[in-house]
């Protein structure tokens, strides 16, 4: 391998060197699916990407795979993390999760709730597991709580029977709360209306412009084209020409 | 120097692990329970171990505990001192020692992990005299602190478990285990005969303790739900052999092996 494509240079967060990912259905006659092959795509702090394509190109399984959801066959995806670099195909399961604590967010289309725990402390968890105190952790989450508009009353509830989108404002919040250096973000405004969209536009910008290196889906055109410092198109390997 | 090539890559931090296993292999008769397994594990992490009933996964922790003679293989832990013991090797009395104070085992019924003849408080500050505490003022003060914790009525202190619900026994016993300050914690099935409002509760409220002590827990369950909740990291066993292992998510959602895929696909949605 050539030093290029296994490093990061200095302003780089993430580099996808000769990724490839195919699923095999044991249970359905071992039928391959091949999604991705010979993915290459670096970002640097201050970017963000959309990725592009049509359903079932491969973008959601390229997210996952980068914040090591999804096991790739093939390739590298290095992060910058700390001082070191951390290929995520290759680290072991606990350096993984510490990856996602200090240095990549994910931004599902869905929160997976979990029982019991209130809204804001499903918001300030990622700051908690920085180490910051229950205190200055509900303060933060207390104020993008309201910065995106979940009424104060919902905040001590567990967020099981909120609406689709203020479940998925708050999703985000959780997301962003730790100003993590990398974020994934996987259509992160499907279910809002046109105000609840604009709050959450602006801090996707908000966390561009402070150094963030971002990679998303963003279906809707007006989000992709507010948020996004260029597009990379994804094809689905088993079904290219 | 910007550049950081791939044979700098953050390799896992140099801490030793708090317990490593290799090569336990378990027979009954010539059946076998389990066979070459290896597995390591770090302060702080809690691992997972799935199957059905019969694949060796209990079998697997009563080895790993020390409450059952492995066949073949090694099992080192580190004592609180930086010392690594191969646990076999240590006298009868030694790992008794262990078990009762850095050790905690919380057994699926709660009646197997509890003194069902004394009373609550008892039942938590039995560990407590265990190491050493006499003081009775402070011992009670300890036992209280830990009946809050894990969210039973101080009020009941002076019960008998056999008066308690199965949720609340089971969370009694969790405070029994947990109130030494033990750095490892073996779980077979912890919410196993609950109901399932109470093991959501439970899980809740494990997965607290867990990060707020810093603990390390292998826990068995059948139950992929509760292994999502509770585990960082998966191992599957089919058979008496781990047929895949990796971080939870990772293993749930894009499972490699046809048993874990086949496991997966069998929960309902």
């Amino acid at each position: 391998m050539s030093l290029e494509t296994t490093s990061l240079s200095d302003d780089e967060r993430l580099r996808i060197v000769d990724l490839a990912k195919s699923f095999t259905l044991h249970n359905q006659g071992g039928s391959r699916l091949a999604v991705l092959d010979g993915v290459d795509l670096a970002v640097a702090g201050g970017e963000c990407v959309a990725l592009n394509g049509p359903s079932g190109a491969g973008k959601s399984t390229l997210l996952r795979a980068i914040y090591g959801n999804y096991l790739p066959q093939r390739g590298h995806i290095l992060v910058r993390h700390g001082g070191e670099t951390v290929d995520m195909v290759a680290a072991p399961p606990r350096i993984v999760l510490d990856v996602r604590r200090r240095s990549m967010g994910f931004v599902s289309q869905f929160l997976r709730v979990i029982p019991r725990i209130a809204t804001i402390d499903i918001v300030g968890e990622p700051l908690r597991r920085l180490g910051v105190d229950a205190e200055e952790a509900r303060e933060r989450a207390t104020a993008l709580l309201a910065r995106f508009a979940i009424p104060r009353r919902l905040w001590s509830l567990a967020p099981a029977t909120f609406s689709g989108g203020e479940q998925q404002r708050v999703n985000i919040a959780r997301g962003l709360i730790a100003g993590l250096p990398i974020l994934l973000l996987d259509e992160p405004t499907a279910a809002l209306d046109a105000a609840n969209r604009q709050s959450v536009i602006e801090a996707i910008i908000e966390a561009r412009d402070r150094g963030a290196a971002i990679v998303g889906i963003f279906h809707d055109r007006e989000v992709r084209e507010a948020v996004s410092t260029r597009l990379f198109e994804i094809h689905r390997s088993d079904m290219a020409a | 120097m910007s550049a950081l090539s791939l044979d700098q890559v953050a390799a896992a931090p140099d801490d030793p692990p708090l317990l490593a296993v290799s090569g336990l292999c378990k027979s009954f008769g010539g059946q076998i329970a389990c066979r070459d397994v290896r597995f390591e594990l770090w302060p702080g992490e809690v691992l997972g171990i799935v199957g059905e009933s019969g694949s060796g996964k209990t079998t697997l922790l009563n080895c790993v505990s020390t409450r059952l003679a492995p066949d073949a293989g090694s099992i080192r832990f580190r004592l609180r001192d930086g010392r690594v013991a191969e646990l076999f090797e240590l006298s009868e009395p030694v790992r008794r020692m262990l078990m009762r104070t850095d050790w905690g085992i919380v057994h699926q019924n709660p009646r197997d992990g509890l003194h069902l003849g004394v009373s609550a408080g008892a039942n938590v500050g039995e560990r407590l005299m265990a190491v050493g505490e006499r003081h009775y003022g402070r011992i009670r003060d300890q036992a209280r602190d830990w009946l809050d914790k894990v969210e039973i009525d101080v009020e009941r202190l002076d019960d008998r478990p056999t008066t308690f619900s199965g949720g609340m026994q089971q969370r009694l016993q969790i405070a029994r285990n947990l109130v030494s300050e033990p750095r490892l914690v073996f779980m077979d099935e912890p919410t196993g005969g609950l109901d399932v409002s109470v093991q959501a509760r439970l899980l809740d409220l494990l997965r607290g303790l867990c990060a707020e002590l810093n603990l390390a827990a292998i826990v068995v369950t059948h139950d992929l739900g509760v292994a999502r909740l509770l585990a960082h990291r998966l191992m599957v066993m089919r058979r008496g052999e781990v047929v895949e292992s990796g971080l939870t998510d990772q293993v749930l959602d894009d499972p490699q092996h046809p048993y874990t895929q086949l496991l997966v696909s069998s929960i309902l949605q």
